[in-house]
């Protein structure tokens, strides 16, 4: 991720030691009442699914609860979303810790490489992994088969934060365990796993959202959970009371995630407390175990990686030699880039008050509003989509089918992208500047456009990229919102892939993951960074 | 540096927008809701806006969805036209009272069985129910007589549905017509425990081709379709006709109507008459679409067995309830 230049570190504490003894005269600037009211109209934006839901829900009352969620279908999706979620979590959180020891702290050979090619997947959506599959073995359209692609395409999600935490882990640590008397395994058990346990709850956390919000993939394999049951039911009664009390259930299995990995991630830290460079890493030579690791790895990446792209590169043969339609993919990618660049820019403005309140107003209030959107955001795009289905049709006739709310839709759900970097972006700007140019009588508008603007750019360009890629393979909100006559790469796929024409598909399917792929890039090269070359 | 390209991303933004936002509010343009087949519909209506001057934009989506919509939507809706894949979805926009009758001339081009006796819409095509199966996995005399028998526990996890579908959907509508509530749910209850479940028509013939299951209830057109394509998917499945005004041999109808509320009413009662006038309904006979036509003293296509000898079972299009097929189905655990 791009860094705006240090402003220095002597610098800073000047800086707020300055601003603490200007008073309260010149706070009312960082935090003024049209920043405050632009954040909470944020705030509420992401919190409107799960207002609507609530209130539905309460409309409907205890009666027609019992009627609609209490009953054999609600409980066979429960069955089958959650041993899904708790097996992939498992899957994952072995493929994932694993591949991060072995290449951060293990002598196998090309760990750079390594590194790279098992971030990779990432480029591919799980609902093209889950096409490849399904197109290669039909017979996957079981429990199993479900673990299997859908494991393989969120591993990475465990790996890059964990392998990142193996990085920032002093060796001293684990060679005074050693040096004691521990085995390598206990050293792993005692004093590394605990001091990655964060890490790992977080990509846990994400695995398991991840499961919940799947659409593409699991109706591809035909194994029904909560997203494509409200999928089928929307189709059936489109915002029929079925649908949005299984959307209801949905939401209440997310908020119990969040919770659980709070409380679980406990309040206890394993910061070093010394100061100065950690020595290198000194690898655990692998001896003989040296070619099993590399087959282990070999055969992960061939999985995850050369299994979709192989398919894929078979189907789009097929697909290009029985004519494929090239009018129809250069307007779908079209339509993608220009949603995409719109979601993007959007966005991006509206992460800018919540991400600047978090820092240069920190408090309750702020932080409250900035949890708000990862709330939002939390939510599966199905139950976001229905919800502004819903909305828009009632009390906004005249924005109903139109690009607004699939935009709004695109802000809930990736408003946390562009607000994380936005803020880092607001924590390395001094904000002396702005002071300055107070003092010398510029208007907020005018500060705005000429230093806080190109002060935040860098921060501004990384989320407004990391939003862009997301909305280009997003599916299932896209499906439900877009507009009459619209396709989008993603839809375009789907369409032709419900339709088994996979020849057809796999066109729309290479432009996603070639332009998925420069963020994947990135993103191995960000924790690439640290002790170990 | 950064000042032009934000502003080229805004403005591009709002042309997009604004582009996108005006083409839905033409005042010379019909807007057709269409659940039926793409490919079918534009070829049916080839020559329509040449001959007429009338533009039409489509949106394109599912039956239950866009009848849904259009209820949501009331008066305020868009729509000028509705043409649906299977009749429940268009009979219930009519029950919501939001169509207007058809000129009597249009309806007379349409043989009586294909619409409904309020003649507020008209059929335009019609499918037939079969069941598709694998020579190679069941013989021809295992073959059940009659539709309902694949509720008997002696079918369980051999039979293909495709339960979220609206042509399986309209299919438990006729059974709900002809056999009554009761036999429904009972006969839904059996197929919740037999049944495979696929997203699509075309997913269980290659479910069956593959020998995945040795049955599944699909309509004929899927078949015919991939015959005429040399058998892509479905080359080693075959189709069984339930005949004897069986349940299973119920006729499909795609309805076409005209929304109350359309401010271009003369122009949306041309397009359903053109959907339903010989020009158009040959233009169906003719295509790769092997849908059924229903223009008086049109044949179908001559690949397909005729109508007539299909024997189907007297059902009132009109009469047919979505509404009470989704309980039902979510009753037993189908939906």
């Amino acid at each position: 991720m791009l860094r705006s230049p240090s402003p220095g570190a002597p610098v800073l504490p000047v800086v707020r030691g300055s601003g603490a003894s200007a008073g309260t005269a010149r706070r009312p600037l960082r935090r003024s009442p049209v920043t405050l009211a632009l954040a909470a109209c944020v705030a509420a934006l992401s919190l409107l699914p799960l207002a609507h839901i609530a209130g539905y829900t309460v409309e409907v009352g205890w009666s027609g609860v019992r009627e609609l969620v209490l009953r054999p279908r609600v409980g066979e999706l429960l069955w089958n979303t959650t041993r899904l979620a708790a097996g992939t979590v498992a899957v994952c959180g072995v493929l994932g810790v694993g591949a991060a020891w072995l290449v951060a702290r293990s002598s196998v050979p090309g760990r750079g490489l390594w590194h790279v090619l098992l971030v990779a997947p990432l480029a591919v959506p799980a609902f093209v992994n889950s096409f490849a599959w399904i197109s290669l073995l039909p017979g996957l359209d079981t429990y199993a088969g479900a673990l299997l692609v859908v494991s393989l395409s969120y591993f990475p999600f465990v790996y890059l934060p964990v392998v990142a935490a193996f990085r920032g882990l002093d060796p001293a640590l684990e060679e005074t365990a050693r040096g004691l008397g521990l085995s390598g395994w206990a050293v792993f058990r005692r004093v590394q796993l605990p001091q990655l346990r964060v890490a790992l709850l977080g990509g846990s956390l994400l695995v398991a959202l991840h499961v919940l919000a799947e659409f593409g993939a699991l109706q591809m394999l035909r194994y029904p959970t909560f997203t494509t049951a409200i999928y089928d039911q929307y189709r059936a009664t489109f915002n029929g009371p079925a649908a949005t009390m299984l959307a209801g259930v949905l939401i209440l299995l997310c908020l119990l995630l969040l919770l659980a990995e709070v409380r679980l991630r406990g309040h206890r830290g394993y910061a070093g407390s010394g100061r100065g460079a950690a020595r290198p890493v000194r690898p655990v030579p692998l001896r003989a175990l040296t070619t099993p690791a590399l087959l282990a790895l070999a055969g992960l990446v061939g999985l995850a990686l050369l299994v979709p792209l192989g398919a894929l590169a078979y189907w789009l043969a097929e697909g290009t030699s029985a004519g494929a339609d090239w009018a129809g993919l250069a307007v779908a990618t079209g339509t993608t880039l220009a949603l995409a660049a719109a979601a993007a820019a959007v966005t991006t403005a509206m992460a800018l008050p919540t991400g600047w309140l978090a820092v240069r107003a920190r408090g309750r209030t702020a932080t409250l509003l900035e949890r708000a959107t990862y709330l939002g955001s939390s939510l599966p795009g199905i139950v976001v989509a229905l919800a502004l289905v819903t909305l828009s049709i009632r009390a906004t006739p005249w924005l109903y089918q139109t690009v607004p709310v699939l935009l709004a839709a695109y802000a809930i759900l990736f408003l946390p992208r562009a607000i994380v970097p936005v803020r880092a972006a607001v924590e390395q700007s001094p904000p002396l500047y702005d002071d300055v140019a107070a003092s010398l009588g510029s208007s907020g508008l005018d500060r705005l456009r000429r230093i806080t603007l190109p002060l935040l750019a860098p921060g501004l360009g990384a989320g407004a990229a990391l939003v862009f890629l997301a909305v280009v393979t997003e599916l299932t909100a896209t499906l439900l919102l877009a507009p009459t006559g619209t396709a989008t790469l993603a839809t375009a796929f789907w369409s032709a892939s419900s339709a088994l024409s996979y020849g057809g598909a796999a066109p729309y399917a290479a432009v996603m993951v070639l332009l998925s792929a420069p963020a994947t890039v990135l993103l191995s090269r960000d924790t690439r960074r640290g002790p170990t070359p | 540096m950064t000042r032009p390209g934000r502003t080229t991303v805004v403005v591009s933004t709002l042309t997009l927008a604004a582009s996108l936002a005006a083409c839905s509010s033409d005042a010379d343009t019909l807007t057709v809701y269409s659940a039926q087949h793409e490919s079918l519909v534009r070829t049916m209506l080839e020559d329509f806006t040449e001959e007429t001057g009338i533009e039409l934009e489509f949106r394109d989506a599912n039956d239950s969805e866009l009848a849904n919509q259009i209820i949501e939507e009331g008066e305020a809706s868009p729509a000028d036209v509705f043409l649906t894949e299977n009749s429940p979805a268009i009979s219930a926009v009519d029950r919501a009272g939001l169509l207007a009758p058809l000129d009597q001339a249009t309806l007379d081009q349409v043989d009586a069985q294909f619409r409904p006796s309020s003649g507020n819409w008209v059929g335009f095509a019609a499918r037939s129910t079969t069941l598709i199966y694998n020579p190679a996995e069941i013989g021809e005399e295992e073959l059940p007589a009659s539709m309902l028998e694949l509720a008997d526990p002696a079918w369980e996890g051999r039979v293909g549905i495709a339960a979220g579908g609206a042509d399986f959907q309209a299919i438990v509508s006729a059974v709900l017509a002809l056999e009554g509530e009761e036999a429904t749910r009972e006969w839904l209850a059996g197929l919740e425990d037999n049944a495979e479940i696929y997203a699509s028509n075309t997913a269980i013939m290659k479910a069956v081709d593959e020998g995945e299951v040795p049955v599944g209830i699909t309509y004929h057109y899927y078949w015919f379709r991939d015959q005429a394509q040399d058998g892509l998917i479905g080359d080693d499945a075959a189709l069984h006709y339930f005949r004897n005004q069986d349940p299973g041999a119920f006729l499909s109808v795609s309805g076409a109507g005209v929304l109350a509320s359309s401010d271009q009413p003369e122009q949306a009662q041309q397009l359903v008459e053109y959907l339903t006038g010989r020009a158009a309904q040959e233009r169906l006979a003719g295509s790769r679409a092997l849908e059924y036509a229903v223009g008086s003293g049109v044949s179908s296509a001559e690949a397909l067995p005729p109508l007539a000898e299909l024997q189907a079972p007297d059902v009132d299009p009109g009469s047919l309830d979505a509404p009470q097929v989704t309980e039902l189905m979510q009753e037993v655990g189908l939906l």
